[in-house]
């Protein structure tokens, strides 16, 4: 191999006789925009070295060029399919760094939107799980039907998947004419239509068999790591922000969080499932609730003078605990943004994971760690 | 008589014009047939780099279809591909792999750069980690504007691609 | 809820206390919101719940620690570096809390000093699932740094918290904070050949700004 050429990270490892290296990634349909670094006796899995960082775009020093405002659309980019949720606790953050009362229609309305687009972001991941297992109508069936919660949130706030909708002080714009009868229709058709992929898929005993007892975390694993989201619940934690810490109007709607105790792969792909029709809940509790009018935005404050001001505030994305430090020096950019990102710190968790599992079970277990390359790089 | 035309040193000379007569007097239907073969099978590799394959995954669901325009899901080995998706930032990291996996897919090849980070760098012009664009690393094609690019952006792409192929000489690579 | 901004006035920065005072009279103005939605006869022993937290480890670990603000579900405790390993036991054997949502390096040029921040939070104990612990704690930095070589080092937390393996890395490559006793300081998310500063680091400046 014509060695000088490539960078240290490419040069091929000499290995054991019996143990053999393997690159999963960057470029495998079964890892997406990462690489894991296997290394395999046989077909089992004795070692495994995640190597994230391809996506690795800086985000959190060019948040210290750019002011609180301008901060918004880059910092929904780490996961653009669930851009309202990534950028929740930012905004929440900025906000009581200003000491702003978001008014209580803007509230609902936020809440509303990310719950839509946190079943969008799943039904994507649930996609690609499908895609992961090599079961084509997995991939078809979500990727079409988050096409009509797109059409909703497209609706709201004018884009596809990068809303840029909340901003400090409350949301862009206000909802449009009619949109709670058109909400309320599309999710209960989508909820109705959710609740099919239990034939198809969770219910598919060749799914179950691929992934029951595979890639377990136990309970006390899953603590010691600091797993969080769908990967906890599945283990048997009952933790969600949503109910722990509820921010906006969460503590005023009606809803549950779902548990497993197993924590396999199987628990961890269905968790997000069981999310979404609490999501369904959660939508419909919220626009029943929702003030019909009023004012959605507040103007902002000049920022307060005078030394260091930190604030740190987390919320329940898709992925699990999403939290947001913001360190202040009350200059009109933040002097420090660091973003804590459930991929990221369900990333600990996957060669606890892998390790004596076999290497076709891979991509199953990665991908049920509810992962997004992007973010975790950020 | 074609024996005694044929010496060890002409050869190759013969054999060589020879082809460059019968390709220039069938490389319009050749051409058109080989190109034709081209456009309608049109295999994405499937490399990810940022966050524009959402959309990507997006084009090629139930409702965008990509596939009805020739171009197949990104699903097969790197070896058997002719397209390259460029989906989305190139990080440091990233860019000398982009490169590896360009460099051993089998001639011919396109590049279609998707989104504006492919582009330009687009809202990571600043950054310290991200190209300013793939045209420093890969000959681009097709450049789809947009962050992200919707899928029916995405499809005009690979049509205009098509566009492209068609126009192109088919024997450059025979 | 009226001795929180006396308690909040003790900021990161010392020097700077006496101009924050007053203006942090609106915060809690902000953060009430959070807690109004709960039962309101919650909110008087919110602050209290919390102050309780602060006392324990002064209590335990006297001058080497200090309070830098107590405001509804989160306590912020410096820690001197000397001291960061045994506090974090003391959060994790005596109070309960059992992993580590972030670590955040800050740099302080004006200070020479980098700031690591731990945000601790609780899944076993009910009566912590709102709270965030921050401990921060301060490393001496050096402005020509040598990741790794230097004396921007502290002591790693890994064997107390196994959940902030992957952060400290981070940590280790963005800003050149060497954690020791940490098993695996290897470079995470930056390209192999990084050979420039650490990126983090406020005298990096991005091209073109």
């Amino acid at each position: 191999m014509s060695t000088p050429i490539l960078p240290p990270g490419l040069a091929i490892q000499k290995a054991d006789e019996r143990i053999m290296t393997l690159n999963v990634g960057p470029q495998h349909p079964g890892s997406g925009h990462m690489r894991i670094i296997v290394q395999i006796d046989g077909d089992y899995i004795v070692a495994c070295d995640p190597d994230p960082g391809y996506v690795h775009r800086g985000e959190e020093k060019m948040a210290e060029y750019r002011n609180y405002v301008l901060n918004v659309p880059h910092l929904e980019r780490p996961v653009i399919h669930d851009s309202c949720n990534v950028l929740y606790p930012y905004v929440l953050g900025v906000e009581e760094l200003l000491g702003l009362e978001v008014t209580e229609r803007a509230k609902y309305i936020r809440v509303i939107a990310a719950e839509l687009n946190r079943c969008v972001y799943t039904m994507y991941w649930l996609a690609i799980y499908g895609i992961f297992l090599g079961h084509s109508t997995m991939f078809m069936w979500p990727a079409g039907d988050r096409e009509l919660l797109i059409d909703l949130l497209e609706k709201m706030t004018g884009a596809r998947v990068t809303h840029s909708y909340f901003i400090p002080g409350g949301i862009r714009n206000d909802l449009p004419a009619n949109f709670e009868d058109v909400c309320l229709r599309q999710v209960n058709y989508f909820e109705k239509r959710i609740k099919e992929y239990a034939d198809v898929f969770y219910e598919n005993p060749i799914l179950i068999s691929r992934t029951e007892k595979t890639g377990v975390l136990t309970r006390e694993n899953a603590i010691r790591l600091g797993t969080t989201g769908s990967v906890l619940r599945a283990s048997g934690v009952d933790y969600d922000v949503r109910k722990k810490e509820p921010y906006d109007v969460y503590d005023e709607l009606d809803f549950e969080t779902n548990v497993m105790k197993s924590g396999d792969s199987y628990a961890r792909s269905r968790i997000p499932w069981l999310d979404m029709m609490e999501s369904c809940r959660i939508i419909r509790d919220a626009l029943q609730k929702m003030p019909k009018s009023g004012s959605v935005r507040v103007k902002l404050k000049p920022n307060p003078k005078g030394g260091f001001d930190s604030v740190y505030k987390r919320v329940e994305s898709g992925r699990g605990a999403l939290g947001c430090y913001i360190v202040s020096d009350k200059k009109p950019e933040p002097y420090r943004v660091k973003l804590s990102v459930p991929s990221f710190r369900n990333l600990i968790a996957l060669p606890h994971l892998l390790i004596g599992e076999k290497l076709g079970n891979m991509p199953s277990t990665y991908w049920s760690l509810n992962y997004w390359p992007v973010e975790a790089d950020r | 008589m074609l024996k005694d035309l044929i010496t060890s040193q002409n050869a190759n000379v013969f054999v060589g014009k020879l082809g460059d007569i019968l390709e220039k007097a069938i490389d319009k239907p050749l051409g058109y047939a080989i190109n034709w073969g081209r456009i309608w099978s049109l295999w994405p590799v499937h490399i990810e780099t940022a966050c524009c394959s959402v959309e990507f995954g997006a084009a090629s669901s139930p409702r965008y279809d990509v596939e009805r325009f020739g171009i197949i899901e990104a699903f097969g080995s790197l070896r058997q591909c002719d397209l390259v998706v460029v989906q989305g930032t190139i990080t440091r990291k990233m860019a000398p792999r982009l490169r590896l996996v360009y460099d051993q897919m089998p001639e011919p090849k396109y590049v279609i750069a998707m989104g504006a980070c492919a582009i330009t760098g687009g809202l990571y012009f600043d950054s310290y980690n991200v190209l300013p664009g793939i045209d420093g690393i890969l000959p681009v094609d097709v450049y789809v504007p947009g962050c992200p690019p919707r899928p029916e952006t995405l499809i005009q792409g690979c049509m205009l691609l098509q566009e492209k192929i068609k126009r192109m000489k088919a024997r450059k690579f025979v | 809820m009226s001795s929180e901004p006396k308690k909040e006035a003790v900021e990161k920065k010392p020097e700077d206390s006496k101009p924050t005072n007053d203006k942090t009279t609106e915060k809690p103005a902000a953060t009430k919101p959070a807690p109004k939605k709960v039962p309101p006869k919650e909110e008087p022993e919110l602050p209290a719940f919390e102050k309780g937290i602060a006392d324990k480890i002064i209590e335990n670990f006297g001058e080497k620690t200090t309070i830098s603000f107590v405001k509804p579900d989160r306590v912020g405790i410096k820690v001197g570096r000397d001291a960061v390993h045994d506090v974090a036991e003391f959060a994790r054997d005596v109070l309960n809390y059992d992993h580590v949502d972030s670590v955040s390096g800050v740099d302080y040029p004006a200070d020479k000093e980098i700031e690591v921040v731990y945000h601790l939070s609780s899944y076993t104990d009910p009566t912590l699932s709102r709270q965030i612990l921050e401990l921060a704690t301060r490393a001496q930095r050096e402005d020509k740094p040598i990741p790794g070589n230097d004396a921007t080092r502290l002591p790693s937390l890994r064997d107390i918290f196994y959940s902030v393996e992957f952060h400290e890395r981070e940590v280790f490559e963005m800003l050149g904070v060497y954690f020791e006793g940490h098993p695996d300081n290897r470079r995470l998310l930056l390209p192999e050949d990084w050979a420039d500063l650490p990126p983090l680091r406020k005298d990096f400046r991005n091209k073109g700004r």
